[in-house]
């Protein structure tokens, strides 16, 4: 029991000529400490929905339980299902605003009604997680590289100790090892605090890496929404919608059809590396 | 003859307090030295804050060295009376679509570049259908920028820069913001620029996949050169990459640890085909 999505409609401009219709009869269960990947082109639906699951955008139908409880309901407290579900934008560093990296993490925490002190503790806590040493604590967060300002925006919301961690393509513009980073960071999160995270993301790689469960999304409707392996086996589906598989499974399929017999349900390097090791070297003994 | 070329080329970037004292200063370029050929596709790797994005300013004069001297076509770009020329020869385009995109209607932003530099009218829509044409956008050309997708704005902006007939065009990580339809698109249209129309590229990207067809390759860290080569010759070195910050495409990361495994897989595996020919050799 976590996030319910039940029948969830939403439309942009109803009612007038640019009427769009955003999301279309989503079912979904979000289960607790679950890691889910969510996929789909620009404009398929992804943003909009994460966007209901913290009470941010109205469903135009359709309800959405959380703990089991309806979070349209009058009685419902949507500022508590903020601080329990965190939300990262893209490009989170733009948000930043404080004179200070930690006074920019305690905005936060401070708007959840805790004192200065118990704040503090929760940013330190928070910039220690994300790996900010602590000799930049007191430094403009406006002198820091793209990676660090990410993930302090990131602290941020951690500092918040949200349940569900809710990211919006947190590597986007970042190079590789920025990208390693905040990928082992959210897993780490994920791992160590059961943390349940939802990562948008358009890297086939980083999701077949990373991520538990996918969901992709297409013009408003969930398309597929299985575990990496079973997602993509319809590679084919998918490059009709913008998408593709990893890398890695194109390489299988195209040994398979030069009569190398090996599975195709490869979707990391390290499995790809296992199964190669398996056939070449097997065939060999 | 060589289109760019940097010669000990340093750039300060120097912060002042509020009397003009010195507060810090920082090295963005260190005493670099780069050639382009005219016609080559070159691409330029290094993580956030490596310099990159600042040598391709200067190539577009941007921001004026603080030591050493840049050459564009010949002509020194620290010296006033070159930047004009320097900025027609060398275009740019950067990272976000929407920052670069200022006209309602496809064509007249595509037109604006043109315009301002006063070349005639009737010649303007000649260029204007050439550039959206070399990048496949042409039947976009009534329509407004901001009903377009990422790759699509991303193109007119490139056309754009093709409207003023430069030689070289710099792109600043113009794939960083794109969904990976977007950034093929985009992709596509620059390696046709190059191929087609003799332009000489400088690719600046974080995207390893995208460099594997580059004539030349640059990596930067700390505002230095530290790699030089062929996508082979830089691809080879896993590990070094891997110390500043970097990847390798995931074709040549298999390949190694294939490798490091006791199959024979010769080094440097850039893509699919060769990997798959790799192997095949082996299980014969």
């Amino acid at each position: 029991m976590s996030i319910i999505v039940d029948k969830v409609n939403y439309v942009y401009s109803e009612g007038t000529a640019y009427e769009i219709k955003a999301l279309q009869d989503i079912n979904l269960e979000i289960k607790d400490g679950e890691f889910i990947g969510i996929i789909g082109h620009t404009g398929s639906g992804k943003s909009t929905l994460i966007q209901h699951l913290n009470g941010l955008i109205k469903a135009t139908s359709g309800a959405i339980y959380f703990h089991g409880q309806d979070i349209y309901d009058k009685d419902f407290d949507l500022r508590e299902l903020r601080n329990r579900v965190g939300l990262v934008f893209q490009y989170p560093e733009h948000q930043l605003f404080e004179t200070t990296i930690f006074d920019d993490v305690c905005f936060g925490p401070m708007n959840q009604g805790l004192t200065k002190e118990e704040a503090g503790l929760r940013a330190f806590e928070a910039l220690r997680s994300v790996g900010i040493p602590e000799e930049l604590f007191y430094q403009s967060p406006f002198d820091l590289s793209g990676g660090q300002k990410r993930r302090v925006a990131i602290a941020g919301v951690l500092a918040m100790k949200p349940e569900v961690l809710i990211l919006d393509e947190p590597t986007a513009g970042l190079d590789p090892g920025g990208r390693d980073e905040i990928l082992d960071l959210i897993t780490r999160m994920h791992r160590e605090r059961g943390m349940t995270v939802i990562l948008v993301s358009h890297s086939m790689e980083d999701v077949a890496k990373y991520v538990d469960r996918i969901i992709v999304m297409n013009q408003g409707r969930v398309m597929f929404d299985d575990v990496p392996k079973e997602v993509f086996k319809h590679y084919k589906e998918l490059e009709t919608i913008g998408l593709a598989a990893p890398q890695v499974t194109y390489l299988m399929h195209e040994l398979r059809e030069k009569g190398l017999p090996v599975s195709t349900d490869v979707t990391t390097v390290a499995e790809a590396r296992a199964e190669l090791l398996r056939v070449l070297l097997g065939e060999r003994r | 003859m060589n289109i760019i070329k940097a010669r000990q080329l340093v750039h300060e970037y120097i912060r002042r307090d509020e009397e003009g004292n010195v507060e810090s200063i920082q090295t963005a370029l260190d005493h670099v030295d780069l050639d382009v050929k005219e016609g080559q596709f070159i691409a330029v790797l290094g993580h956030n804050g490596s310099g990159k994005s600042t040598f391709a300013k200067h190539v577009n004069a941007l921001l004026a060295p603080t030591e050493g001297t840049l050459w564009v076509d010949g002509k020194d770009v620290s010296k006033e009376e070159n930047i004009l020329d320097v900025r027609q020869t060398a275009g740019m385009v950067f990272q976000n679509p929407d920052n670069q995109i200022i006209a309602s209607v496809v064509e007249e932003d595509v037109g604006f570049g043109p315009e301002n530099i006063g070349v005639p009218t009737e010649d303007i829509w000649v260029r204007v259908a050439d550039s959206l044409k070399s990048v496949g956008m042409l039947k976009y050309r009534n329509h407004s920028p901001n009903k377009l997708s990422g790759g699509q704005k991303q193109r007119v902006a490139i056309a754009g820069v093709m409207a003023m007939e430069p030689k070289c065009i710099v792109l600043d990580e113009p794939t960083a913001m794109l969904d990976p339809n977007g950034r093929k698109e985009v992709l596509r249209a620059v390696k046709e620029l190059n191929q087609k129309k003799g332009i000489t590229i400088i690719l600046i990207t974080h995207y390893m996949e995208e460099v594997v067809d580059a004539d030349y390759v640059y990596v930067m860290d700390h505002g230095e050169v530290v790699m030089r080569g062929t996508p082979r010759e830089i691809f080879s070195q896993v590990g070094t990459l891997k110390e500043h910050h970097l990847d390798v495409p995931q074709m040549t990361l298999l390949a190694d640890l294939l490798r490091q495994s006791g199959l024979n897989i010769p080094l440097g595996v850039l893509t699919r085909e060769e990997l798959v020919d790799a192997v095949m050799k082996i299980a014969e």
